[in-house]
């Protein structure tokens, strides 16, 4: 960590990252999966009622992704910032 | 070779192999022993927390649960993997930086207090000690019903092969066996789900095989014919929402707070070497998951569907549609004996009707035999019912021996070494754990012989626990620098009490029959909150608490801000530390 400005600007960052991700998660399975679950199952996806494929399967494929694009946008923002390990 | 000796010969020959791995690995110092020298590659890390994490629940009773619930049990399933998502971002990686050994540690370091702590250790041991009783019945169930053995001596099995790797070696031991076990689990949960999914669709994947048509030429989707055969005898669509949305989304958020605030799953993301590892790791464990996860939905599906045209084998809801009942196959008889099946002739017809009317109802089915008995049902070869109960026993043994550890962690370290006697040496502190962990096996496997009747409404309250006073104080700790020792304590104790009073009274206080005080019925819950999704707003409570004590109290000392900092950047993360 180079000044505590620079440190406070990188934990400003990780907040805007983790915020985007958070809505995300949320939209996908509170949104998508309960919510509006019953319209959505008007529409089919591979045979699957739309609102009910996002209740059972698509929300867990979206937090796998959500998971893996913080890391790797994490990794870039610790190197940018110089507060990577080693 | 007849079933029992085939299930003997897999069952015998994976504890050889987690035996093996346990003397391979034993640990040698404190380090080796809570947090397996932090030296576990992320992906490996990722297998063993899938192990740790996925139960005897998850195994044997969640797709029961998806068939008999169909989409209202998405809860579970979004639930149970969302909150990985809480713990990669908010928590995760932030503790393994602070680089010491249990939860509650960090809990009374960052909140400067042995209060804290102590409320926090509390919290770990009862949501840990509910759990292992459910493992503990998981294991006597698995050996009594496939390997024709009395329930107690199963148990007793389970016990002496969870004693020799988590004691010999604790968790450096348990992270290779759980890797061990969670390749024995997925394997054995997913082959009969694609030989199922190849018998009914056609299709070897699972996850595509519930949303395809159905192989028997009729060209009609399997969700759309699995609708119309649950309609037809009375039921609700499969596909369809039977709960409140509202309830459904307290039920899936509490699951999910819960799932991030478990210590015995925290407390594996302080094995791994680095920060980025500690969020990676969360990245893999959670795919690990997800493979049983998105099966989990085509398990239950199928295994329904195929129970239904096993008892109405010709036209659905017509009488002469139903089975014959000296007509039954060997599975159900089989199924009789344990009692989890049960066939009652209401109209006298000799015939297996199954309804949504209680009245004409002629079945009962218990839903954990859903995962059990499938194999069965769809006419699989024997070494694939002996291959699940082999997965069902390496679930059960890997969840019981996170928790052991949690629980042995939180006596050794949290209360000898921290609280009571903080001047012990570090081969006492290992003697300690292991003492801790042997008395912990004990008191596990006495509550799995004499399982309290509350066994199962607990785990609601374990959830509950998780979820309203140990997530809010761990991400309070990393989030907000203003947050204080009174605060945090105060936080704990609103989110905690409220938790427990609403589940008390509705399910009777201490969990003693009829001490209620409201019948647990939804008309008779708070704002229609069910006790089992309370925990998110305990959780809510709990930050409101902190919040407006904080404001109204001295700010916490310029070192704790100074620690909280700290943990915000990855630099710096060392080796194990106490």
């Amino acid at each position: 960590m180079k000044s505590s400005g620079t440190a406070a600007e990188y934990w400003k960052q990780n907040l805007k990252l983790m915020a985007i991700c958070l809505v995300i998660w949320l939209v996908v399975s509170y949104g998508l999966g309960i919510w509006f679950a019953k319209p959505l199952n008007h529409l089919s996806i591979g045979g699957y009622p739309l609102g009910f494929w996002f209740a059972q399967q698509g929300s867990i494929y979206t937090f796998v992704a959500l998971i893996f694009f913080y890391v790797w946008r994490m990794n870039k923002l610790d190197r940018q910032y110089d507060v990577h390990e080693d | 070779m007849n079933l029992t000796t085939l299930t003997w010969i897999v069952v015998a020959a994976t504890f050889v192999l987690y035996i093996g791995i346990a003397i391979w690995s034993r640990a040698t110092a404190t380090g080796e022993f809570y947090v397996a020298g932090r030296g576990v590659h992320p992906v490996l890390n990722g297998m063993a927390t899938a192990a740790d994490w996925m139960s005897a629940a998850s195994f044997i009773s969640m797709a029961g649960l998806i068939a008999f619930m169909g989409y209202d049990a998405s809860v579970y399933l979004m639930g149970w993997t969302g909150g990985y998502v809480l713990l990669a971002l908010l928590l995760a990686p932030y503790l393994r930086k602070f680089g010491k050994f249990t939860v509650p540690e960090f809990i009374g370091e960052r909140y400067y207090s042995q209060t804290a702590r102590i409320v926090a250790v509390i919290c770990l041991i009862v949501a840990s000690i509910t759990y292992v009783i459910g493992q503990m019945k998981g294991i006597g169930v698995a050996f009594s019903r496939f390997m024709e053995v009395p329930y107690d001596i199963g148990l007793y099995v389970g016990m002496a092969i969870v004693f020799v790797y988590a004691v010999l070696g604790g968790m450096k031991g348990i992270t290779y066996t759980q890797i061990a076990q969670y390749v024995v689990l997925i394997f054995a949960y997913t082959v009969p789900a694609i030989f199922i999914s190849l018998t009914l669709t056609g299709n070897p994947l699972p996850q595509l095989g519930l949303g395809s048509t159905l192989s028997d030429g009729s060209g009609v989707h399997m969700l759309t014919k699995l609708n119309e055969v649950v309609t037809d005898l009375g039921f609700a669509q499969y596909t369809a929402q039977k709960g409140t949305s509202w309830n459904m989304t307290l039920l899936t958020l509490s699951l999910m707070i819960g799932t991030a605030g478990l210590p015995h799953v925290i407390v594996r993301f302080f094995t791994v070497p680095k920060v980025r590892d500690a969020r990676a790791s969360a990245g893999w464990a959670l795919v690990f998951i997800a493979i049983l996860y998105t099966t989990a939905p085509a398990v239950g599906g199928m295994a329904f569907y195929n129970l239904i045209k096993t008892v109405q084998p010709g036209e659905i809801s017509s009488p002469e549609g139903a089975l014959k009942y000296d007509q039954r196959p060997q599975w159900f008889k089989n199924w009789e004996q344990t009692g989890l099946l049960k066939f009652d002739d209401k109209n006298g017809d000799g015939r297996i009707e199954y309804r949504k009317a209680a009245d004409q109802n002629e079945l009962k089915v218990d839903r954990d035999i859903m995962v059990l008995a499938n194999p069965e049902i769809a006419k699989l070869p024997n070494w694939v019912i002996a291959l699940v109960a082999a997965g069902g026993i390496a679930a059960a043994l890997s969840t019981a021996a996170g928790l052991l550890m949690a629980i042995s962690s939180a006596i050794s370290h949290d209360l000898l070494k921290g609280v009571f006697t903080p001047h012990i040496t570090e081969t006492q502190e290992l003697t300690a754990a292991r003492v801790a962990m042997a008395g912990a096996i004990i008191v596990a496997g006495f509550l799995g012989l004499h399982p309290p009747g509350f066994a199962a409404q607990v785990v609601a309250l374990a959830f509950g626990l998780a979820a309203s006073s140990l997530f809010p104080a761990l991400m309070m700790g990393i989030f907000n620098k203003r947050i204080n020792n009174t605060a945090a304590v105060w936080g704990m104790l609103v989110g905690l009490g409220t938790t427990l009073i609403y589940i008390f009274v509705y399910k009777g206080w201490l969990f003693i029959p009829g001490t209620n005080n409201l019948p647990n019925t939804p008309d008779n819950w708070l704002f229609g909150i069910q006790p089992e999704s309370f925990g998110a707003v305990g959780a809510l409570l709990n930050f409101i608490t902190a919040y407006v004590v904080s404001k109204v109290t001295a700010p916490p000392p310029d070192h704790i801000q100074h620690l909280v900092e700290d943990i915000r950047v990855p630099r710096g993360a060392g080796a194990a530390t106490h």
